[in-house]
Order: structure tokens, then sequence, then C-alpha cells
């Protein structure tokens, strides 16, 4: 074969292409199928929400973070109300902590629900997408009972929830979660156990726990790479402390164990939830406030595990009715930062897999 | 009467008729029938992998076209695909590219033309068919490779050369699983393989070589666990990314009749073709054929895609010594009774 010319080909993957999820755009420089050099190119859905906070009331802020983690608004929503309760300095009812420990759950459950969806049709299997997405339906007919919204709930708010849970919530949740073990169960069986699967999974994408350190992923993404970092443990908010779940880490950190580990904390959600449901506080849901909010001159910075890793919000307050300054800490653009890393030397399919495994959502990328 | 009077035509025909006029004449109307067999089985097959793939997935599939069960939604979507525009990209290669799917669809056609449906309905039988489906189905490869090459997109090429390295390799275990039922029948005609299975169907003197068959034939048909060529995934759709309209509806016909050439090809090889009981043998030979469709979409809704080198490896270091482990074990068995 020598005396044949051959040349790298670049390839563009996106932005529009059916397996980035988004407008991710991907510039592969590829031999063959394999590929050699990998970059991200992001912004494509740059939206300015950090910017857009400035000129919003804090309580106006919180229908836009619904747009970040667009599959688990209930986090975000969660983390800012957080870090500005922070400021606040408000007492929290219990009831109000609880169910919010449910809808953080609710939503891990439908993030991952989704990521296993995509993930699975990513390698060509279609039918665990319309399995998962059958659950998911479920926990967003739960969710509306609740608010009212099913995408963009707008649900937690300063010193509480907007509206308190009703029974029929905490029926139609038991009764999900009742066959949700199954269900996952099902999905197991038709890929867990299936001889393709695996081999397209094991040992693909491996990112080393000190990469994994270094380019501060987070989530499952990290628990995977075997680091066991949960923010619900080490550094704990909400009612989490008072809940009894573990926490799943892989060990070789390819793309079969980032699978496993949600896997497994799909499960752990459901557990929680459980708890959460059998121990829901009767009460206030919501603490009293003034009508307009001036959070004390000072900033504070709150950090959750969000699904697809750990959930930042940093805000500056001047003592006016609008934050001086809001910075998102999101984990699928710290996770994304890790893609070439894991997708050295691999091949083209490779590449779909590795990055379906690392749960991107573009609206918290870009922001 | 009418039925006399047409047997009577039946008979005088070849006689009245100057030969080469009876032989096109009655290679025309073979071919006629095939284009709408074609058309009609792939107008159903499609309905039928929706609403089997939808039941899978917990869906209904299509619902509303037609009425019953969503039956008229192909033949909408086959006349939308008629009447759209027809666009050539600027920067492909014009004569490769509109001459691609024409080869394609007329390889897969030609190949029905030995298909032996029951005992009297073949195009022609011939003494070597089984040799001249493979060898005529073995070009539509060429027709994929221009499609890809001559659509100058990057995606296309990357699936048409994983196109020319799946057919070519799997070829090889498929040609050798099918060695031996010839070795059996001691005949390469078609028609003469399915008289052979008369009292034991193949299936059960060489079940190595059809389960090896119908692996390598459903990656021939790029089907899952083999549809790299279009991983819609990867490839946004492989080969056929450029093409719209009439030109992918070719693709698409041709897609599909090749799945029901596999059938077929396994209907006749190992199922004993039209043989059975009670119903007419042509009912028998399409429904064993329906029932590797039915396979092809079964194994769709289940399996993930393969990674095109694990394909590679799976056939050449599994696959074929696995034929050729079988083709001796007949060679062997048959010598000694």
């Amino acid at each position: 074969m020598s005396g044949i010319k051959t040349e790298t080909l670049f390839l563009n993957m996106g932005p529009q292409h059916p397996s980035t999820h988004g407008v991710l755009r991907l510039g592969l420089t590829i031999e063959g199928e394999r590929v050699v050099n990998l970059f991200a190119d992001v912004g494509f859905l740059h939206r300015g929400i950090e910017k857009l906070a400035e000129s919003r009331t804090y309580l106006q802020f919180i229908p836009l973070t619904d747009r970040l983690d667009y599959l688990a608004a209930m986090a975000n929503n969660l983390a800012f109300v957080l870090a500005v309760e922070e400021l606040l300095e408000v007492e929290i009812p219990r009831r109000a902590d609880y169910i919010r420990v449910i809808v953080a759950e609710l939503s891990r459950l439908t993030s991952h629900l989704v990521w296993l969806g995509t993930f699975a049709n990513d390698l060509g299997a279609s039918t665990p997408l319309l399995y998962c997405f059958r659950e998911r339906e479920d926990i967003l007919d739960a969710i509306e009972i609740l608010c009212g919204a099913r995408m963009t709930f707008n649900y937690v708010r300063f010193g509480g929830v907007a509206r308190d849970a009703t029974p029929a919530f905490v029926e139609k949740c038991r009764k999900f979660l009742k066959t949700f073990d199954k269900r996952v169960d099902e999905y197991e069986e038709i890929l867990t156990e299936n001889a393709i699967f695996l081999s397209r999974t094991k040992g693909i994408g491996i990112l080393s726990a000190e990469d994994a350190r270094s380019f501060a992923v987070s989530g499952p993404m990290l628990r995977g790479s075997g680091i066991k970092w949960d923010l619900r443990k080490e550094a704990p908010y909400c009612v989490y402390p008072e809940m009894d779940f573990i926490i799943p880490t892989g060990t070789v950190g390819d793309v079969w164990d980032r699978y496993m580990v949600r896997v497994i904390e799909m499960r752990q959600s459901a557990r929680i939830i459980r708890q959460a449901l059998d121990g829901l506080p009767e009460g206030d849901s919501k603490a009293k406030l003034p009508r307009v909010l001036k959070p004390a001159v000072g900033e504070s910075y709150v950090r959750t595990e969000a699904p697809k890793g750990e959930l930042g919000f940093y805000v500056v307050s001047d003592g006016t009715t609008n934050p001086c300054r809001v910075k998102i800490r999101s984990p699928s653009f710290m996770n994304l930062a890790a893609l070439a890393t894991m997708s050295r030397g691999a091949l083209v399919a490779d590449i779909v897999a590795i990055l379906g495994s690392v749960d991107i959502v573009l609206g918290e990328v870009d922001r | 009467m009418i039925v006399e009077l047409l047997k009577l035509i039946w008979i005088l025909l070849p006689q009245l008729l100057p030969h080469p006029v009876y032989e096109l004449g009655r290679m025309g109307v073979a071919f006629v029938a095939i284009m709408v067999f074609i058309t009609v089985m792939v107008l159903f097959m499609v309905w039928f992998e929706r609403k089997v793939i939808g039941h899978i997935q917990v869906r209904i599939g299509p619902l509303h076209t037609g009425r019953w069960h969503g039956w008229a939604q192909t033949i909408a979507d086959a006349l939308k695909l008629f009447l759209k525009e027809d666009i050539i990209p600027r920067a492909v290669d014009r004569p490769v590219y509109v001459l691609a799917p024409l080869v394609v669809f007329v390889t897969t056609v030609v190949v029905y033309l030995v298909i032996p449906f029951s005992k009297n309905l073949v195009g022609r039988d011939i003494n070597m068919g089984i040799l001249f489906v493979f060898a005529v189905s073995s070009i539509a490869t060429i027709g994929i490779f221009m499609g890809g090459w001559g659509s100058n997109n990057k995606y296309s090429l990357l699936g048409a050369m994983r196109v020319a390295a799946q057919i070519v390799s799997y070829e090889v275990p498929l040609l050798l699983s099918v060695l031996g039922v010839f070795m059996l029948a001691q005949t390469l005609s078609l028609k003469g393989i399915v008289e052979a299975q008369h009292n034991v169907w193949y299936i059960f003197l060489q079940p190595l070589g059809f389960v090896i068959y119908v692996i390598a034939g459903i990656a021939e048909v790029n089907r899952l666990p083999f549809d790299i060529p279009e991983a819609e995934s990867e490839l946004v759709a492989g080969f056929h990314t450029e093409y719209s309209g009439l030109r992918f509806a070719f693709f698409f016909l041709a897609e599909y009749a090749n799945m029901f050439v596999m059938a077929a090809m396994a209907t006749v090889l190992f199922l004993g073709g039209w043989h059975g009981p009670y119903l007419p043998g042509f009912v028998w030979f399409i429904l064993k054929a329906f029932f590797f469709m039915f396979l092809m979409v079964w194994l769709r809704g289940t399996y993930p895609r393969l990674r095109v080198d694990q394909m590679m490896s799976f056939c050449w270091k599994v696959l074929l010594p696995l034929a050729f482990l079988n083709l001796l074990v007949t060679g062997l068995v048959m010598s000694f009774i």
C-alpha cells in the first residue's frame, strides 16, 4: 500500500446532528474511522441567562433557571433558591424541605431516564427510549398534579415551594414507585445483559480518576471514575442527611461504569422518594417572606448535586431587588471538557457513545 | 369456458409466436408482475414493520390513515416521496449520483426473476440460480458505493466505505453457509433445491448453516444490529444522506426488496420453499418469508448496533471458521453415509 497518498479528514459533527443532543458542534479529525483529534464547539444556544438575571428581580429569575437543564428543572430551581436563601437567612418549614427533596429526586429520575433512553438510542437500540419515556410520563404527570407544569416548573420558591403537596400527588408518586423498580429491571434486561451493549460500552472512553479530578468533572461521571463524591452526602442540604441511600461508584471510568452508576442512582432516588413520602411532615409549605425581596448585601455560593453533577449558583447581592451578579457553575459544561481526553484514539461510533455517556444538556452548557 | 380458453391460449402461444418474441413477452409479463409484487410487498412490509416495532416499543404505530390500523400510511408516504421536488445538490458528481439508486434498484429487481414462489410461479428457473442471486445482488454494493461517493458528503463517504467493507466480508460466510445446501441437494437450481426438500427441510440437516445464513443475511441487507452503513446516530443516514424524494424512494424500496430476497432465499434454501400442507404453495412461501421479515423487525426492536470493527472481527473470526466447520462436517457426513 506504499505510495498511496492518504490524508486525514475533517468531519463537522453538528451543530445539526442526530446524536449531539442539541446544538453542539464537534470538530473531528479522522483517519478512516479512527479519531485523531476532537474539539467541542459550544455556544450555539447561548442566551445570556447570567446577564438576564441582573435585570430581573430574584423571583423573576427562577423561571429562567428552568431553562438551564430543562430535563431536570426542579434541581435548577432548588440550587438558585438555596443560594438566595443563604442571603435571606430564612427558616424553611420542614414540610417544604421534604417536598423539595421529593421533587429534586423526581427530577433526577426524569433526567436519568431521558439520558438512558437517548444513550441507548445513540447505540442503535431504539426501544429503551420509548420505555424510558413511558416512566418519565408518569413522573411528569405527578409533577403536573403538584405544580401544573411538566417541563419548566418554577416551583421551588424562596422560603419553600409554590404549592403544597396534595394527597393526589403523594398517591400518584406511590403508584409510580410501586412499578418503577421492576421497570428498571426491564431496562437492565434489555441492556445490561446484552453482549452487543457490553462490547459497545466496556473499556470505551476511559476517564481515569486523576483526569476526572483535574477536569473538575462531577456527578455520575466522577463517580463512574471511582471517586466517591456526592454533595448530598459530602455537603448535605435540605433533608438529605435524614435519608438512607448509597453512593454507587464505578471502577474503570469507562462508558459502562457511567451507565451502571446512573442505573443504580435511579434505584437509590426511588428509595429516597419513598422515605421522603413516608416521612412527609404536616405543616406549612412556605415560610413568610416580605413581598419585595431585598437580600442583605453580600454574596453566596451554594452547590447542589444536580442529576448531571455539581450545580452551583454564585449570587452577589447589592441590597436591591435585583441580583448584582449571578454566576452558574453548570455540570454539563465542566463535564464536556473531558470529552477530548476520553475519546483519544476512539472510533467515530465510540464518540457517539462517549458523548452520550457524558449526559449533556445544551441549555446548561451554553446558558 | 373462459378458463378453458385461457388454458388453450397458454398452451398454443409458444407454438404460434416465434420463439424470441414469446420469450421476450414472457419476461415482460414476469417483470411487470415482479414490479407490482415488490411495490405491494414493500408497502405492506413497511406498514407491518411500523406496527410490530410500535407494539414492541409500547406504542401503537400508524392508526389514522385509511381508518383500519393506518393501513394506508405507507401508501401516503410513498405518494409524498413521489411528489417531492427532485433535489440534486450542487456539489455532487451528477452522473454517479443520479445513476446510483437505479443500479441498486435494478439489481434487486433482477434477482426476483429466479425466485421460485411456487412450483410453477417462477420468472426463470436457471440451473445455477443461487449463484445468479448472489452475483447480481453483489452488484448492488457498487450502486451503494456510487451513491456514497457521488454525494460528495463526508458522512455518505464513510457510510459507503462501511457498506463496501461489510458486504464484501459477509458475502464469504453467506456463500459458505449456502454451500452445505448445494452439497445436499446436488443442484444449483433454486427450484431443484426446493424439490429436494420434499421430505425434510434443510434447516434440520443444516442447523448451523441456517444460523450463519441468517446472521450473514441480516448483515447483507444492513439491518440492525448490522445497520452500520446507515447508522443514524453516527452517520446521519449514511450513504443516502443527500438523497431525497424519488431517488431516496428507490434506495428505500431496494432495501426492503432486498430484505425480502434474503427472506425468500432462506425459505428456499432452508425452509422447504413452497412445501407445506393444506395451503397453496405460494401462500406457504410468503408466510415463511414473512416469518423472516418479522425476525428482522424483532431484532431491530431488541438490539443495539455493533461497531464497525467489532462487526468485521465477528465476521472473520467467528462466522467464517464456523461456516468452514459446517462445510467440513457436511462433507464428512455425506461421504460416509
